[in-house]
This record gives structure tokens, sequence and C-alpha cells, in this order.
């Protein structure tokens, strides 16, 4: 081999075993052809055998198809790459199937009679088995709907948020701002994280346990119930309370105390409002983590068939206990399908409460993000 | 408005760390101080202590006597805050508040405080500062636009008009240039000479160059090795301290022939 100082060396002669790499188009067209045969393999195996099966079937035979293709035209590399690009959306549509196949049932069952007069304005009270049957024989309209399972669990939902916000706030203002690094927010931190995964009836029990020994055995009200969802919430506001205060940076913090303004001012005034989108948005998904719980609510505060908007005495009626009684203990047992159709409304309506506090998040966290441009 | 500060015996800790020793100097009202040295030598650390915040740190705490004008700030009845506002500080980055416009973020250590300030007043105290620092120009036609929209230079010029608009007696500035392009840091450099007019100004910056194009006093910082604490090596005029240094390890910095 020559080598020369002012020229580049030339290439050597190729080892045995090593072949000199060169540059292959790949014929994206393939992917047409392997999309292609997944969809006739899973149409013949799926009318052959059934259905999921022809699915699989199809998707297998698109890897195949996609691999050895684009490994015989482009080479390995390439070949592998699209055999990872296969499996990776495969795993991304397993992933969304659950999601999708649950949403379209609550739409679908439920769109019908969650959106009728009747069941938004109506409660239980005065509702038999006897008014089912009628309906169901078509002598007399629908009548019982959720109207009190919505007031009282955006009321419960209210007062758990009034609880836990101002708690998790200042014990996330706590431990980033005066107790860093000391042994004290460690342990708190540590709580905090065993907090995190109390399941949600214990959570319940602790409240029923809690307003029975304060009130006498057996107190069921909707401060309970409020109490049992902020002991679930606390938790989840102070992780994302202290994720937010801990990404602003420290230079805004010294700036203004170099300004001359007390710390308290600091923080009210210019930590705050800095994280206040993200703070805002953390509140807003802590509230749409514990607006669905059923089990503290059935067990601290029970279900009821009229509204009662009085936290303080008696059950409360609440969405998902609403669609937990419908569903387990119909009204007329010889006619189930009103009740059914309340229990599948009465989701949806929370499914919808659920995704709007959600866009409502995301619209704070646009609102009050700090603007970036404006040159 | 500007005064004289005079540091006794001054020893910084972090923690059980010692970062600065028994440091004592007289800087001078109505001039520049410039602080140099190697990185490590204590010399942010020690301006921090002129406005009590090298507290803020956690672990950070301060043996010795600062006095302004005879008034020690490390007294037990002075409140830091109070001292904050006296002194005021220029960071190395610059940083306008983000959710703030640019006039809110001049007005800022009277919007923060709470200080009711009529709008007529608070519009000349704006232009007032904002000239002060030589931006004027550059925004009066979007006062109510983001701070964090302007150039970094301006940033920076903004963050001094923040800083004057307190009405301090001595200004500190940590590295005020370093984030800064020449012509930026020139704007600076022009800015800092007008300041000492009114102001007290102490700064501390690598760059030996603009030590000695903007200083009329230079302290030069040195540690002996590595997690030994800083010390002052010497003071003096910059004429003197750049042309005929008293000792040898200012000499090899300034030359370069540092180590």
């Amino acid at each position: 081999m020559s080598t020369s100082t002012h020229k580049r060396p030339q290439r050597s002669a190729p080892i045995d075993g090593i072949e000199p790499s060169e540059v292959r188009t790949a014929p994206q067209h393939l992917v047409w052809v392997a999309v292609g045969v997944g969809l006739a393999i899973a149409l013949i195996a799926g009318f052959a055998l059934n259905l999921s099966l022809g699915l699989v079937l199809g998707y297998l035979a698109y890897l195949l198809t996609a691999y050895l293709s684009f490994r015989a035209t482009a080479g390995s590399r390439v070949g592998l790459d699209q055999l990872m690009r296969g499996l990776i959306y495969g795993a991304f549509a397993l992933a969304l199937l659950p999601l999708i196949s649950l949403l379209w049932t609550v739409v679908s069952n439920g769109a019908m009679r969650a959106f009728s007069s009747a069941f938004l304005n109506q409660t239980m009270n005065g509702v038999t088995g006897l008014n089912d049957q009628n309906y169901f024989d078509g002598n007399a309209d629908f009548i019982g709907g959720a109207y009190h399972a919505i007031i009282g669990t955006l009321e419960i939902t209210a007062i758990a948020t009034i609880i836990s916000v101002p708690i998790g706030m200042f014990t996330a203002i706590y431990l980033v701002e005066y107790a860093q690094g000391t042994r004290l927010s460690k342990a708190i931190r540590f709580f905090v994280d065993v907090m995190t995964g109390i399941p949600s009836i214990v959570a319940g029990l602790f409240a029923f346990a809690l307003f029975g020994s304060i009130f006498g055995v057996g107190t069921k009200n909707g401060i309970a119930g409020a109490v049992a969802l902020a002991v679930l919430m606390i938790p989840t506001v102070v992780r994302n309370s202290e994720e937010m205060l801990r990404i602003v940076p420290n230079e805004l913090r010294e700036a203004a105390l170099a300004l001359g303004v007390p710390k308290w001012r600091v923080i009210y005034k210019v930590v705050l409002p800095t994280a206040a989108s993200g703070l805002a948005s953390g509140i807003t998904l802590a509230i749409a983590r514990v607006i669905g719980e059923t089990a503290p609510l059935l067990v601290a505060v029970g279900g009821f068939y009229a509204l009662n908007t009085n936290p303080f005495s008696g059950p409360i009626q609440t969405l998902a206990v609403y669609a937990y009684e419908m569903f387990t203990k119909p009204l007329n047992p010889g006619f189930r399908d009103p009740s059914l159709e309340r229990a599948w409304a009465a989701a949806l309506i929370l499914v919808l409460i659920v995704v709007a506090l959600n866009l409502t998040a995301r619209l704070i966290a646009k609102l009050f993000a700090p603007k970036k441009s404006g040159r | 408005m500007s005064k004289q500060i005079d540091v006794h015996d001054l020893n910084i800790f972090y923690g059980n760390f010692h970062a600065v020793q028994d440091v004592s100097m007289t800087i001078e009202a109505r001039s520049v101080t410039a602080f140099i040295g190697p990185s490590g030598c204590g010399k942010s650390t020690f301006l921090r202590t002129l406005n009590r915040m090298h507290e803020v740190i956690p672990g950070g705490r301060v043996k010795g006597q600062v006095l302004v004008d005879g008034k020690d700030l490390y007294a037990r009845s002075v409140d830091p805050v109070d001292v904050r506002r006296q002194v005021g500080m220029v960071f190395q980055r610059p940083n306008p508040f983000p959710t703030m416009s640019i006039k809110e973020n001049v007005l800022a250590g009277v919007k923060l405080n709470s200080k009711r300030i009529s709008a007529a007043a608070g519009d000349e105290l704006a232009e007032k500062s904002l000239r002060g620092a030589n931006l004027w120009g550059e925004v009066k036609d979007r006062l109510d636009k983001p701070g964090s929209g302007l150039s970094g230079g301006q940033q920076q010029r903004l963050c001094i008009a923040r800083a004057i608009a307190v009405q301090p007696e001595v200004i500190l500035m940590d590295e005020p240039c370093s984030a800064l392009d020449p012509i930026s840091t020139l704007a600076v450099e022009d800015l800092i000479d007008e300041l000492k007019q009114d102001y007290t100004v102490v700064i501390v910056t690598h760059n030996m160059q603009q030590a000695a194009r903007v200083s009329d006093r230079t302290g030069f910082f040195n540690l002996e090795a590595t997690g030994k604490p800083g010390q002052l090596v010497e003071m003096g005029d910059t004429q003197r301290i750049f042309n005929n240094p008293a000792e040898k390890a200012t000499e090899d910095y300034i030359s370069g022939r540092f180590g």
C-alpha cells in the first residue's frame, strides 16, 4: 500500500470477510408492498379463522415482508430499521387499543341517554322500578337522572381541592424554598412518596374512621368524602408543585433578593408567577385524578337518591358511585336496561369532565406561560 | 449618594469550607474598583458578602466587618433586606424577570415591594433609570414588551437599569460582560464609566483588559492551592497594579505566566 503525506491514502484492498460499504437507496414503495401483504393475510385469515387471529397474522406478515424485502434491496441495517419501526408502531397500536375501545364503549352506550334533559335535570327522587317498567313498556317517558350526582361530584371535588391545594402548595414551597437538603425535607419527601401509593379504599376508610370517632360511628357526609379525596390528592399536588418550583431559575430569586425584596415577597411575586402555568396545570391534573374515585366515596359519603347540597350532613350522591349503584342494584331487577343506561350515561359524563379538566390544564399552561418573544 | 466601604478581617465560609481568608480593604466612593484573579479564588464570593447575598446560599456565613460609611452591614440589628436596597447587584448572566415587561422589570424593585407609586412617577423613574443605563433610546417604543425579548447586551443593561432604579449607593457587578459580545461589552463598559459619577462601583472580571480599562483601583485575589482559602494578594491603583505590581504572583497573573 502506497501512502504519501500530501495525498489521501488509497483505499486498501478488501479484507477477507469485510465488504466495503456502498451507498444504496432504499426503495420506499416496498413499505406499501409490505402493507398490502399484511392486509391480504389479515383478510384471508380473518375470514377463514377469526378476526383477532387474522389481525395478528397480518401484522406478523407485514413485519416479515418489510424486513426481508428491505434487507434484500438495501442491506441489513435498513431491514432492521424497518423491522424496529414496525414493532414500535405495533406497540403503539397495542397501547392505544384499550383506550379507544374504552372510549368507544362508553360513548356508544352512554351518548343517547347522557344528553337528554331528563338525565341532566332530574334526580332519582321518587323514581321507582315501576317507572322503569312503564318506560320499558312504552307507557311513559324516561324519568330519573344524575343531576344530584353531577352536583355532588363537583361539590365534593371542589371541597377536596380547597383542602389539598393550600396544604400541597405550601408543602412544596417549604421543601423547595426553605428546607432544601435538610433532614426534615427528606423525611417529608419520603412520606409524600409513601402517600402517593396509598390505595384509595384505605383513604376512604381513614376518613370514615376519623369522622366516626369524632361525630359518632357511621357518620357519612360530604366533608368526610372530601377529606378522603384530599388524602389522595395532596401527594400529587406536592410532587407536581415541587417539580414546577424547582425549575424556576435560581437567578430570578437572586435577582429579586438583590433588589432588596424580602424572601416571602420573592416567592409570592417572582417564583409563583413564573411557575404559575405549571402549578395550575398540575393542580388540574390532580383534580382529574381524584374526580372519578369510587371506593373512598362509597365508604365515606355513601350514595343518595336525591339532591343534597349540604356537605356537613348526610350522604351525597356522586357520579362514580351513581354508576356503580345503577349497575349493581338496578331499580327494577326485571327491567334492568333503564338503570344500565343511567350507569353508562353517568360514566360518559365523568369521562367528559375529566377530558374537560385536561383541556383546561393545557389552556391554563398556555395562558400563564411566560412570554418568550416580543422583539 | 455613593459611599465608601471598609472591610476588616473578613473570613467567608460555605458550611465548614473556608472560602476567603482575612480580607481587609477600602473601596473608595465614586470610583470603580475591579477584582481580578483565577477562577475559584473567592472574588465573586467576596463580592456577594458586600450586600449580604452570600448568606442566601445554604451554609454561607461570614466573620469580620464590612463597614459602609462606618456602619457595619453584619451588625445584629441590620436587616439584610435593607442592605440589598443600598447595595445593588448585577449578575453574570442577564436575568430579567420573564413574567414582566421591560418597564415592569425596571420598576421591579418598587413593584415587588408593593410600594405605591403613581403612574407618572413610575414612568419618570423608568425613563430616568433606562437613560442611566443607556438603554432608553433602544426600548422607548416597546416598554410593554417582555424583557426577555431583548438581546443579551440589552438585557444586561436592563438589569443595570433595574438595579439603579432602587437608587442604591453601591453597585456590585459580578462578571457583567462575560456573557456578552464585544459591542455589548463596550456599551456596558461605557456605562460603568458614567455610573461612577454617582455610585460606588465594584466589578469582578476575568478580563484583565477590562479591569485596566474601566477601573480606578484593582484588587488581585489568589489562592495557594485548590481547597485552600482565597486571599487578597494586593490592591492598589489600577495603573500601578498593571505596570508595577508589588507581588510576584500579581505580575505572573497579569502577564499570563500564571501557575
